[in-house]
Parts: C-alpha cells; structure tokens; sequence
C-alpha cells in the first residue's frame, strides 16, 4: 500500500478530424485531453466523472494503451491494465462460448504457459469470483442477460490476475437493481485481492460508495480532484456542484 | 437444442427445397463413381441420337453414347471445377479481404483497388485471356476461374471485417494481449461465418455457371471426357433433331444451380 | 378528476414460437387528465409492451391482445386501423429510449418535427408549419430553434435529440405523451433536465405522461402514481409517496434498496 500504480504526468491526446472536407489542407486535430495529470497509490479506488464528451474514456483507453497517439507520460507499476466496457452486449465475442472467451486471456498469455487443466481450473476460480454457475461456461453471450454479460467481462478482465483495473461506465447499461449488484462484486473483488480501480462514471450517486478518491472532468480538463468525502460535502469547481446537483445530492 | 435445430430446418422451405434437390445431384454423382449404365466415353454407331427410352434414360448422342452416363460423370467435373475455383476464390479471397479489412491505410486502398479492377472485368473474359496464354488444361481452368472469384469474396470479407474490427469485443481481446494474426482468424472471422456460407453457395452457383460458360466455349474440359456445359456446347447443333440431348445436360445444371440457390437463401434468412 | 385512458385487463401474448409467451397480464391502468403516472420494472417485465400496446403499436399478427384500452370513448384494441391512425401521433404520442436510432438521419430536424401536423392536420400551411415547429422547438428548450431547424441529428447531442423527439411528439398537443425510458441513454445533468421538461409540458400543457423506467429514483421526481411491474404483472401500485414510504412488494423494497444512497 502507499506506493504509486499510476502517473499521468500532462497528457495530451489529439483526434484527428474525420470530418475532413476535399481540399482543406491537413487533418484538424481535436484535442480530447488537455494536459491531464494525477497518480494513484496501491489498492484504491478512483473514479473519474463527468458528461460524456469530456474526455474520460479517452483518459481510459489512452491508459490502457488503445489509443497510443498522446504526449505526455504515463507510468504504470504493472503491466496489463484490464479494462471493462460499458456495453456489456457488444463486448464480447457472440461467435464463442463463455468459458472459451474466459480462456483466451491464458492462451495469449506470453508470460507463461498454461495447461489445459490449470485452464479450467483457473476458470473455475473465476466463475466463482463472479457469482456465476459453472453451466454457463457453455453458453453463448446471447444466451445472457446484461448483467450476466457485464460478470463474464469482468471476469475476463480478472483471468490474470492485474493490479489494475478501469471499469468505463460499467453499469450505465444496466437495470438499478442490477447496478447494484455489480458495483456490489466489484467492491467485493476490491477488497479480497486489493485490486486498484479506476470507476468511470457521469453518475456521482453510483461511485460515492466505492471510491476513495474521485476526479470530476469536463472538456478534456480535470475540473476538480480529491477525496471523494471532501469532494461531495465541499465541493469547490461550479461543474461538480452541477453534477452533484443533477444526481440529486445537495452539498 | 439440436433437436429444435432439426425442427427450423424441416420448417424452412427453402432449406427443404435446396437440401433435397442438391442431395439428389450429389447422390447422382457419388453412385456414379461406382457404378455407371454405360461406359461414358464408349459409342455405338447403331443407336445415334435416341430418344428418351427405358435403354438409355436420357437418350444417346450424336456418336451413340448414353447421355445419362455422360451426365453423370460430367455433373462431377463441373462440381469439382466448382469446388476448386471456390476453394481458391473464397480462400485467397478471404485472406486479402480480412488482412486489408483489418489493417487499413495505404494497403487496404491500393488492394481495393486492384480487386475493383479485377471486378469490372468480366470473370469470363479473364478466364479466356489466361487460357489463351496458358494453354487448354484443368490446372488453367480452375486457376482462372479461382482468381475470377478472389475480388467478390475480398470485398464481402473486408466489409465484415470492418464491421467488426471497431467492436468492443476487438478491443477487449486485444486488452488481453491476442496477436493481429490471431485476432483476424480466430477472434473475427468466426462472426462472419454466416455471410460466408451463403456467399459461397452463391458463389458456387456462378463457378457452374461459369464453367459450363467456358466448357461451352470450348476452353473447358476437353473431349472425350465431358463436363456438363461442353455437353451443352455439342448438343447445340442436335437441338431440333433430338431434343433429349439438350434437356439431360441442360436440366441437371438448371437443377444444381437452383438447389444450391436455395441453400444460400435458407442459410441467409437462418435465425 | 377526469380519467382520460381506461386500461383494464390487458392481455398480451406473443406467438412466435411453439408455446405461446404471455409478456403482460391483467394489466390496470387508469390515466386521469393532467396526471403523471410512472410504469417501473425491469428489462423484461412488460413495462414497455403495456405503452407500445396503448400506443397501438403492437399489430403483428404473432401477438395475441385481449382487454379494452379505451380511450375517448373508442376502444384502442378493437378500433378500425383509420381511427386508431387518427390518435397515434395526434392524441397519443410516444418517445423512446434511444434518441439516436429514433431520429431518421437522411431528413432534417424540422422536418422529423413538423411530420405529426403533415400528417394530421393537412390544412396547416407550410409557413404556419414551419413557425409552430420553431415555436416548439424554443419550448423544449432548444436555443437558437431556427438553427436547429435545419440541422441534421448527428450534428445534435443525445440530450438535444431526445429535446427534438419530445419536440416532435408535443406538436400535435397530444392528450396523451408515453415516455418509454426516455432519459436511460443520457448523462445524469442531461437526465435531470429532460424530466424538468417534461414536468414542464405537463403543468403547462396539462399532457398526461406516462412515464416508463427501471430507475424508481427517477419515476418518484416526476410522478405522483406509480405502478410496479414484475415478469409482466403490476406487483404493487398507489401513490409515489406511499410506495416509497411503505413498500409492501418484496420486489418493490428490492427497487429501492437500488437506489443509491448517499448520506454526507
């Protein structure tokens, strides 16, 4: 505990213009990402919020390494940073079953061999982290509901074990009720391995709970960064009391 | 599961209709590699140009010899003409159009574009130039008709791989560290295995078609051994005389094509 | 007050496959003028089949719909397809969830919004048209209305294609406006304003709303009734207020112990 998983020391993050008329001259480039810089100690939880549009899956995929095409630096301690996307119906593979695509991430693994049967053991452990009977193992991600989908790609996420995890916007496509649930296992999956976590979300209500710290973005800018306690009782940028505002929570 | 499988099948005419009418095609030729009425090849200059009859089912030719059996063994060049040109086609087709489709830039642009060149050139007429360059053989045949294919199959890969190249599905296997080679044929092309299989019952279509086409022109299979479309060819001259002649051939290719048209659109409605 | 839609014992049955699927029973609802009643329940539970059935938008064959839906002395069910056309989009209208799909993205924001008077009220010049849908536009919120006007609905945001959809489906000053999760696919801020907005038409409009989501946080800014869907049966019904105080639905504590709750 205590030491850094995570810098981002001013990064910048261009997109080119798709828009691009015939004989304008070069691509404009619309800068997602202005000079966003913050760390991250072992084991907490971050979330990042703010309005779609305001750059922080941008922040997610550029830490994931997605999206390569930044200036600035990121130091991670660890490798392989898993990441959890919000749309639990196209992030999986509808070709394949449920305990291949829990496979995959050891069958790629370039660390080290597994076997088939540290495999399904592996996946087994797994199935049982995310609350999920060994019999769907043999479904395909259409045969799931959302909720079932979204515990899948968590757990393919987890398969080896990463030190850090980004869940972009994981429940924004989900029920309440199933909301609940899923924010329930991941801060169960918090606490049992200490997994550091950045939580993206436009939603102030659903991250109060499970971060520690919280980062309130808006245009590419970090607008305010703190503990999330400090944070929601006193907040100090005019666009987090709106957010907070608008989730119905008054400072 | 499976058994409700059965069922949706049984169900859709057009798997019914293309699964019977191509079975008995394929029956036709796999009792013909045992068993035949006549010798294909073997004349006989007292029974030229018959009839209908219990003797000879479809009739006999101008040199006597049992249209049937010919059309059994013909049906089996045509459709291993038809298998191998689509094994090329859809082969070299699909490697280009998943590997172009999936890196994009300067390749994919350059590759479309020599595919779309290839495209409006008439597949038949590519054929002919490589025949009348390389001689009259089956190797020349099938290759030629292989790449007339390559450009449909390219593009119709490269458009699904597009499609499902941005999805997050992609992206979160590359998360986990799947290689490019490993992302196009394993992670990819198995979600366009649909599209695939009713393009290449469609493209099988096309290959008989277009070998007959050619056989007819006479850069085909080449006499005594006879595919289906240079029967036709032959037969041309007989038309009025001795309509039997005609009808074998021209039935079964009727037949093959139709069968296999409705495969494709029962695998295309499927689900 | 006056009741202005009349559901009683609404059956819907979908016959696609072997067994007959039954996705909504004995479904009541009675809508009074001016009232904002919400619908909640999950994926699933029937919530969305009930409005698409009183918007006349169920008419496949494979669907089987017994009960009556009366609505201004016609029965919504049983009514020639001529008369049922004459509500839909007049006196009923209907928003969905996804602002992004429901908007046909070849035609301009105008003419998305002006298609409900085409198409009912032929005798309404083009001119007169075109003004009232600017006007409607300014009164969901839409600054610079002319602009938007000619603008297509990729260039608008989620929040403001949806304040577009509300915009078509109020032009025909509808008795009745459905609002089928209309606010799931946005951003909290941008959630907050459209219920505003719709709070809005409500009191200033007296449009009845029938306001549908899974989120019960939400359905008790805005309504006053609500009713409870589970696996296509209303499990628990009454005031808002009421629910909220003293669910007696194990499913309906479930709801709310959704909610996220924040104590500072």
């Amino acid at each position: 505990m205590g030491e850094t998983v995570l810098r981002v020391s001013n990064l910048n993050v261009f997109y080119k213009n798709r828009d691009r008329k015939l004989f304008s001259k070069a691509d404009k480039k619309i800068q997602a990402l202005k000079g966003v810089s913050f760390e991250m100690e072992e084991g907490q939880v971050l979330a990042i919020a703010g309005e779609s549009g305001c750059g922080k899956s941008t922040l997610a995929r550029a830490i994931v390494g997605i999206n390569k095409d930044y200036t600035g630096e990121i130091y991670q301690k660890y490798d392989r940073p898993q990441m959890v996307f919000q749309d639990p119906y196209s992030s999986l593979n509808p070709a394949k079953k449920i305990g291949w695509l829990l496979e995959e991430p050891l069958r790629v693994d370039k660390t080290r061999k597994w076997t088939e049967e540290e495999r399904k053991k592996r996946v087994e452990e797994i199935m049982e982290e995310i609350e999920l009977p060994l019999s769907m193992l043999e479904r395909y991600p259409s045969q799931l509901s959302g909720g079932q989908r979204q515990r899948v790609c968590i757990g393919i996420a987890l398969m080896r074990s990463p030190k850090l995890l980004i869940a972009d916007e994981p429940v924004s496509a989900l029920d309440v009720t199933i909301q609940a649930q899923i924010m329930a296992l991941l801060q169960n999956l918090h606490k049992k391995h200490g997994i550091s976590i950045i939580f993206i979300s436009h939603d102030l209500r659903v991250v109060y709970h499970i971060s520690d710290y919280v980062m309130i973005m808006k245009d590419g800018c970090v607008v305010e960064k703190g503990k999330t306690d400090d944070v929601y009782r006193n907040p100090q940028a005019d666009y987090t009391k709106e957010l907070l505002n608008a989730a119905g929570i008054r400072a | 599961m499976k058994n409700n499988n059965w069922k949706k099948i049984l169900k859709d005419p057009y798997l019914v209709a293309g699964g019977i009418i191509t079975g008995l095609i394929l029956l036709m030729i796999i009792v013909g590699f045992f068993w035949m009425p006549y010798e294909p090849t073997k004349m006989n200059a007292a029974e030229k140009l018959q009839g209908a009859s219990l003797r000879h089912l479809m009739g006999t030719d101008n040199m006597g010899r049992d249209i049937f059996s010919r059309v059994m063994y013909g049906s089996r060049v045509t459709l291993m003409i038809a298998i191998g040109t689509i094994i090329i086609g859809a082969g070299v087709g699909t490697i280009i159009g998943a590997i172009t489709g999936y890196y994009g830039g300067m390749l994919d642009e350059i590759t479309m574009r020599v595919i779309d060149a290839l495209f409006a050139f008439p597949s038949i007429l590519l054929a002919l130039v490589i025949v009348s360059v390389y001689g009259i053989g089956w190797v020349q045949l099938l290759v030629s008709l292989g790449i007339a294919f390559v450009p449909s199959f390219a593009r119709i890969v490269r458009g699904e791989v597009l499609r499902c190249k941005n999805m997050d599905y992609v992206e979160n296997a590359r998360l986990q560290g799947v290689s490019d080679i490993r992302m196009i044929f394993v992670h990819i092309l198995p979600n366009i295995k649909g599209v695939m299989a009713s393009s290449i019952l469609i493209g099988f279509n096309n290959a008989v078609l277009a070998e007959a086409g050619l056989s007819y022109l006479g850069v085909g299979s080449q006499p005594p051994y006879a595919s289906l479309g240079r029967m036709l060819s032959d037969s041309q001259q007989y038309m009025t005389k001795s309509p039997s002649y005609v009808l074998g051939p021209g039935i079964i290719i009727v037949l093959m094509v139709l069968g296999f048209a409705f495969l494709g659109e029962g695998i295309r409605r499927w689900k | 007050m006056e009741v202005i839609l009349d559901v009683t014992d609404l059956h819907i049955e979908f016959h696609d496959h072997d067994l007959p699927e039954t996705a909504v029973e004995d479904f009541d609802l009675m809508l009074g003028k001016g009232e904002i009643v919400g619908i909640v329940g999950e994926s699933g539970s029937g919530k969305s089949m009930s409005a698409l059935a009183i918007a006349g938008l169920l008419n496949r064959h494979a669907i089987k719909k017994t009960g009556r839906i009366m609505f201004e002395g016609v029965d919504l069910l049983t009514c020639d397809r001529k008369t049922l056309r004459s509500f839909q989009g007049d006196e009923i209208s209907i928003i969905f969830q996804e602002p992004m799909t429901s908007l046909n993205p070849v035609k301009n924001i105008g003419w998305q919004v002006e298609e409900a008077l085409f198409i009912h009220h032929k005798e309404i010049k083009k001119e007169e048209r075109k003004k009232r849908a600017i006007e409607m536009l300014k009164a969901v919120g839409l600054e610079n209305a002319e602009k938007v006007y000619k603008m297509y609905p990729h260039e608008l945001s989620g929040g403001m294609r949806q304040r577009v959809m509300i915009a078509a489906a109020m032009i025909g000053n509808p008795k009745i406006l459905i609002a089928d999760e209309p606010t799931t696919a946005l951003d909290v801020t941008v959630q907050a304003q459209i219920v505003e907005l719709l709070k809005k038409i409500n009191r200033e409009r007296g449009t009845s709303i029938i306001f549908i989501s899974h989120d019960l946080s939400l359905v008790s800014q805005l309504c006053e009734r609500v009713i409870v869907m589970q696996q296509g049966n209303i499990v628990e019904s009454g005031s808002t207020a009421e629910v909220f105080r003293k669910p007696r639905h194990q499913y309906t504590k479930k709801l709310i112990a959704a909610i996220p709750k924040i104590e500072l």
